[in-house]
């Protein structure tokens, strides 16, 4: 009984984001001040009044999508094999990074949370230098200072991850706020999850955002869950969107698992902030299709019930749907561009994995500072030292 | 040469590097129309304008936060955390960012800033308006954590700390702000971080300090001569890089060492200082490194002199090592 009454009351919190899906049938005041933007049907058919994008936009998009779906497949394979140390996954929230990221041009400032590697690959980070990143090698662009899926992309103006909830928020209305007072026409796009919206970086970025009409994209991925906590032990807010009202500065709420949604609001809130008209905040509504991690088991704490209205939702799903309602993807156009992706994920791993296991002793030190300080040049000698007396220094055990 | 307090050589480099450099910008509370609650910034807004000296909201996280994102986008940020004590809502940002941009991107990005923040007590100010938390940021790698005693070391110093490649926590005397004068010459100057300044040669003992305790070992030591024993005064100005070298050359000449600092004594920069003096100079030891400190408590309200170390208990400090 405890047990039923249990995913009923978390299906009072799903059944709110049920009735999203319905925008006709807002329950709250807040769900119709902020409607839920939808352009795709489930069925994948595009409400005619709405922007659409280009077919080979599209196709473009739902490729990148297809190949994230299978990276994140085979990367948490790998991790259940050993072989790397932990990976964070996007399985159904696909559409809330592609959608945003090309929604923004390209010189405009990412920063990412840690569910958007895809943002890194669409800004061209090639695919096995991600996947060092997952190593720790040789090869990796992060010298193996980092834990997996916390990777940085200069070329690609993609920040570097870090941990610590919602810190990126603040960072992003500085870089926003900083192009303007230099004069340049680049806005900042940053995601974080709902769970962020409780750190004090949410408020203190907000807050300096309104102020300084900062040109920044704020794109919260509301996927229900931050690791076992759902969103409604994590916010009283009937919605993630109105808190932009405290702010001054403006919310929209869009389907996150539709692809032209979140493009469409990500595009609106670029080109406001592009002029002058400051920083909007967009609540993704979507779901988080698999544990928070690799470190994870959402088992222990969610029913696998709650996952399936939510399958039907998927954003992939969708996207092929619309692209067959338009015409321009066959069967066979999807059988080659699956094959493709499966060889494109193999072929980088096989090349991430040619590389050294371990980065050169010296990378430890490197970068600390832009030169080394003369205790770590001792520190350097003294590891060497040890390593030359026992190998074993340098062991698992 | 003209004599300029702490105050005026701050608000000096300042304004020499925003006119050098059009990428310098000021933020913090107040530091604008107001120029500070010290006057550190006073005239700077009506040179450079509202994009460049930053009256910002109110909240360190978000001052040092948006610094970081300015200067990832290649601005060089000189925020201001209006007092020491207040800096800790944003050590999440210090500690977990600037400190770690560049070696997590493997240097592909780096967030170089120079946070100005007054520290240090004797201005009946309690445990909110007095502390001095060097340590938690000369403990975190990434870091650089330079304090000035002079009017002539604030200002080449904080020309320094802008043009650094790295984050550079810059913590200014607050107690001696106007009290200390020295000629500051108008035009530019660094002062290299990382170099100690021995100010006073001696033979017997080596007394350490920096910023505000300079102050009182050079005071101790002036007490010290009339009573017959000869201190070198060695002024670290850079403790992070610590210029080790001149640290060793000093105690190995005089076998001896007494550190002063106004922070707890516990894991404070004296312990640091200490063990190094022990690993480098062990033999030429005469006695015990002294520690003169802050206590292990809050900094306090009404017996901030008994808590402060000030130039008697130095001297006694001095002469204990001296006799030993």
């Amino acid at each position: 009984m405890r047990r039923e009454a249990e995913v009923a009351r978390r299906r009072g919190h799903d059944g709110r984001d049920e009735s999203a899906e319905e925008p006709g049938a807002p329950d709250s005041r807040f769900e119709r001040e902020f409607p839920l933007l939808q352009i795709l049907g489930e069925d994948g058919i595009a409400d005619p009044s709405q922007p659409l994008l280009a077919d080979a936009e599209v196709k473009r998009i739902f490729r990148a999508m297809l190949l994230n779906r299978e990276l994140d497949r085979r990367m948490v394979a790998l991790q259940r094999q050993g072989r790397i140390g932990f990976y964070i996954g996007a399985a159904g929230e696909e559409a809330s990074v592609y959608g945003a990221v090309a929604a923004m041009e390209d010189r405009d400032w990412i920063f990412p949370c840690y569910r958007e590697h895809g943002a890194a690959l669409w800004r061209g980070m090639p695919l096995s230098t991600f996947m060092c990143d997952l190593f720790g090698n040789a090869g990796d662009l992060m010298q193996g200072h980092q834990m997996p899926c916390h990777e940085a992309w200069r070329p690609g103006r993609y920040l570097s991850i870090s941990s610590p909830i919602a810190t990126q928020i603040p960072q992003a209305v500085g870089a926003a706020w900083a192009a303007r007072i230099r004069n340049q026409d680049e806005v900042a796009l940053t995601w974080f999850g709902e769970g962020a919206t409780s750190a004090s970086d949410f408020h203190t970025g907000l807050n300096f955002a309104g102020v300084r009409k900062a040109p920044v994209v704020l794109v919260c991925r509301n996927n229900g869950w931050a690791i076992s906590v759902p969103r409604e032990r994590q916010t009283a807010s009937e919605t993630i969107a109105q808190k932009a009202l405290a702010y001054g500065i403006r919310g929209e709420r869009v389907d996150g698992n539709d692809l032209l949604a979140v493009h469409a609001a990500a595009r609106r809130a670029r080109a406001r902030a592009a002029a002058g008209e400051g920083p909007t905040l967009i609540e993704c509504v979507t779901y988080r299709m698999e544990g928070h991690s690799t470190s994870d088991d959402p088992k222990a704490y969610r029913p696998p019930e709650l996952l399936e209205p939510w399958k039907r939702k998927d954003p992939i799903r969708r996207v092929r749907l619309h692209l067959k309602a338009r015409g321009v993807l066959t069967g066979e156009d999807e059988a080659r561009l699956e094959a493709e992706v499966k060889e494109e994920v193999k072929k980088a791993l096989a090349e991430a994995e040619a590389f050294d296991r371990k980065p050169p002793l010296e990378t430890l030190f490197d970068n600390v500072y832009a030169r080394p300080l003369w205790q770590q040049e001792e520190q350097l000698q003294e590891i060497r030292e040890a390593l030359a007396g026992d190998p074993r220094v340098a062991g698992d055990r | 040469m003209p004599t300029l307090n702490i105050i005026q050589a701050l608000n000096d480099a300042l304004r020499h590097e925003m006119r050098r450099d059009p990428s310098v910008v000021v933020m913090g509370e107040d530091v604008g129309r107001f120029g500070g609650v010290f006057r550190a910034t006073q005239g700077l807004q009506e040179e450079f304008g509202q994009d460049r000296v930053i009256d910002t909201p109110l909240a360190e996280s978000g001052i040092v936060g948006t610094a970081v994102g300015m200067a990832l986008h290649g601005l060089k940020p000189v925020p201001e955390i209006q007092f020491a004590d207040f800096i800790f809502p944003a050590m999440d940002q210090i500690v977990s960012e600037v400190a770690k941009y560049r070696y997590r991107s493997g240097g592909q990005w780096s967030c170089p800033m120079v946070i100005r923040a007054p520290y240090g007590g004797g201005i009946r100010g309690g445990h909110y308006h007095s502390q001095s938390p060097e340590t938690h940021f000369i403990h975190t790698a990434g870091l650089k954590v330079v304090v000035p005693a002079t009017p002539y070391d604030a200002k080449g110093l904080l020309i320094s700390a802008i043009r650094d490649q790295d984050p550079v926590l810059f913590f200014e005397p607050k107690r001696v702000y106007r009290a200390a004068k020295g000629e500051v010459p108008e035009g530019e100057y660094t002062v290299p971080i990382g170099q100690a300044r021995v100010t006073r040669p001696g033979t017997q003992v080596t007394v350490v300090a920096w910023g505000a305790m300079w102050h009182e070992a050079a005071e101790a030591a002036r007490q010290a001569e009339a009573q017959g024993i000869d201190c070198e005064v060695l002024d670290l100005r850079s403790l992070q890089p610590l210029d080790v070298g001149a640290l060793r050359a000093s105690v190995e000449k005089t076998g001896r060492a007494v550190v002063v600092h106004e922070a707890p004594r516990t894991c404070g920069f004296g312990a640091e200082l200490s063990a190094l003096i022990q690993e480098r100079c062990f033999l030429n030891l005469e006695a015990p490194v002294a520690r003169v400190t802050g206590f292990d408590t809050p900094f306090p309200y009404t017996l901030e002199n008994e808590y402060l170390p000030r130039a008697p208990r130095i001297l006694q400090a001095i002469r204990r090592t001296v006799e030993y």
